[in-house]
């Protein structure tokens, strides 16, 4: 295909992702390197009868002319970033200084906003993954055995949790472990305790995002393994019987070397979307207690004054950790691209 | 020999089966019981002295005299006027999976046939894209869509739904492409055509199973989007997943969130009919980018 024809026929998707893709990543680039103006003052002298007073007061019509002069604030600089909503350095460093220990250390680093939606974001992205595979693993494995007039059915029931809009699976399991929720009372029942709530600490609200996300997610796991099942050479499995291989073996040295390529697939694609876990929280109201980078980043957007600069400077860092997640992905893609070509 | 060998297959046939059937319950009771829960009231579904209330519909039936009632959805549906959200979802899914597609068929046609380096390039930077949080994008768009008064209509979420779907939809289609063979097209040039006419009257005929379950892929993306939908829609005319949300944050009192567990049923419900009849399409379209690594 010439040159030409790749760029007529390319033209209209690059456009689309170039103007709302691209730019917007500039975009906030640019925003996050500003900050609002600041409010315009006047100071005025008021003179009465027992002398006059300089009285300082904001210039509303001054401050909103400016605004919409120069929306994009004034520069900034790096400010944002190093400010304590985000990396906050300053305080970062006190904690360090004032150390008592480093369990002391790390719980003062999370009471920042954003190391505190850092770690609930890498928690979550790196406990959910290898659950997810090993999960979605282990149905594969079962519903290839069970009689083919029952797979049909199965796969419809086990695509469910995953092709359900996120925002509501989560609220359908919210409504259940609420206290007054189906499993919610039962969990009362079993640990004999009326006051249990998952939404009370820190800890339980983790672990019900956790396992929310493991239900959405294993499905995916679980139909790419059981489309792997199927291409297995049943030659290998039956030469590995006949060597005395028992089924644990059969499955640790012909099924499992077989799907590895399905597993870097599979943990490829749940990185990126574990990543960017943000509708769970919404769904399950856990902001108290649990905050992603995503999440923070929407309520910036979403409270009564906007935060353009704060929102846009958590995204600039958001767009980093995911440059950094993709890294070995990328380094080795360009390897087995040089090695073709060469 | 032969009879422990048995026994242990068995007791791993037992072992497993009990697993499928542990999940089954654990993928599907959720939505059973919350469609189950939608016609009952609120003292039923969310109980305060006992769950099996849910079950009998107690409450339901002292409130208003039957097992079951309908309530929550005339309240969501006619009261909060929900129908309007479900016909903005509707526009919204529609128009994007029709331009997608039309867009990601040219791109992906056009990369799976290139063979050059910068096609290889353009589709990792597609990966790339395809890994950015949606919200943040929405963060760079939202201050020059107040300025140019793009904000808060349905063709600007539409066209940011369509590009923000285009690095996935080229991704699939590339390699539904790949597997078209090139003779078809070549033959076609050969006999004089130009590229486009052997695209329009070769590729186009045999294009649509993989182009059906892209389109599937977009159709879930639009459906299921909150992050495009929830900042750049006003209250007029948002969707169906962020109306939810709203129901939520605004009426959190008796009878209300009924309505919500009620337009939660009335969402659930297309992608359930979608999964019944294209279980296939969506199996081979989530292995279709794995079997291609």
């Amino acid at each position: 295909m010439s040159h030409r024809t790749f760029l007529w026929f390319i033209l209209p998707s690059l456009v689309a992702m170039l103007v709302f893709i691209a730019l917007p990543l500039v975009s906030v680039a640019i925003q996050s390197l500003h900050v609002e103006h600041e409010q315009v003052l006047v100071v005025t002298k008021n003179c009465g009868p027992f002398g006059c007073k300089e009285e300082t007061s904001v210039d509303f019509e001054a401050t909103q002319k400016l605004s919409e002069n120069r929306p994009l604030g004034r520069f900034n600089g790096l400010g944002t970033y190093f400010d304590r909503g985000h990396l906050a350095t300053e305080e970062v460093a006190l904690a360090w200084t004032s150390r008592t220990s480093l369990g002391g250390f790390l719980s003062s680093l999370y009471n920042l906003p954003f190391y505190r939606a850092m770690a609930f974001t890498l928690t979550y992205t790196f406990l959910v993954t290898p659950m997810v595979i090993a999960l979605g693993f282990l149905i594969a494995l079962g519903v290839n055995r069970i009689p083919p007039a029952l797979k049909g059915p199965t796969i419809f029931v086990s695509l469910l949790p995953m092709i359900v809009t996120p925002l509501i699976g989560s609220l359908i399991l919210f409504w259940m472990i609420d206290a007054q929720g189906v499993i919610g009372k039962n969990l009362q029942w079993l640990f004999d305790d009326p006051a249990l709530s998952l939404k009370a600490s820190p800890w339980l609200t983790w672990l019900t995002l956790f396992i929310y996300g493991i239900w959405h997610s294993a499905p995916f796991a679980f139909v790419v393994f059981y489309a792997g099942l199927q291409t297995v050479n049943t030659d290998s499995l039956e030469a590995a019987q006949l060597d005395g291989a028992n089924r644990w073996q059969q499955i640790r040295y012909v099924v499992i070397p077989h799907l590895m390529p399905l597993v870097v697939f599979i943990a490829l694609i749940q990185l990126m979307d574990n990543f960017r876990v943000f509708e769970p929280i919404v769904g399950f109201s856990a902001e108290a207690n649990a905050t992603s980078l995503s999440y923070i980043i929407f309520s910036d957007l979403r409270g009564d004054v906007i935060r353009f600069n704060s929102a846009s400077a958590t995204s600039v860092l958001t767009v980093i950790g995911v440059a950094i997640l993709l890294m070995p992905v990328l380094i080795r893609t360009w390897r087995d691209f040089k090695g073709k070509t060469v | 020999m032969a009879g422990q060998a048995n026994k242990s297959t068995r007791m791993l046939m037992v072992i497993s089966t009990t697993m499928v059937i542990i999940w089954i319950i654990i993928a599907s009771f959720p939505f059973l019981w919350t469609l189950w829960g939608s016609f009952k009231v609120q003292g039923d579904f969310f109980s305060k002295a006992d769950w099996r209330y849910a079950l009998w519909g107690t409450r339901t039936m002292v409130e208003t005299g039957g097992a079951f009632t309908g309530s929550g959805y005339e309240g969501a549906w006619i009261q909060e006027e929900f129908w309007r959200a479900a016909l903005n979802t509707f526009v919204v899914v529609f128009f994007t999976v029709i331009i997608s597609l039309t867009l990601g068929t040219l791109g992906g046609y056009a990369l799976a046939r290139s063979g050059q380096n910068y096609a290889f390039w353009l589709l990792m930077i597609a990966l790339v894209f395809r890994a950015m949080p949606h919200i943040t994008l929405v963060s760079g768009y939202l201050l020059p869509f107040f300025q140019w008064n793009l904000w808060g209509h349905l063709p600007t979420t539409i066209i940011v739904l369509v590009a923000i779907n285009q690095p996935f939809t080229l991704w699939m289609l590339h390699s539904f492409f790949l597997n078209i063979p090139k003779d078809l097209d070549e033959s076609a040039k050969v006999d004089g055509c130009t590229q486009f006419q052997a695209f329009r009257h070769v590729i186009i005929p045999v294009m649509w199973p993989g182009v059906i379950t892209t389109g599937l892929f977009s159709f879930l993306l639009a459906y299921n989007d909150f992050a495009v939908t929830s900042m750049l829609l006003n209250e007029g005319n948002r969707t169906m997943v962020p109306a939810i949300a709203g129901f939520l944050g605004s009426t959190f009192e008796e009878g209300n969130v009924m309505f919500a567990v009620a337009s939660v049923v009335s969402a659930t419900a297309p992608l359930f009919i979608l999964v019944m009849f294209f279980q296939r399409q969506i199996v081979s379209g989530l292995t279709a980018g794995a079997v291609k690594g």
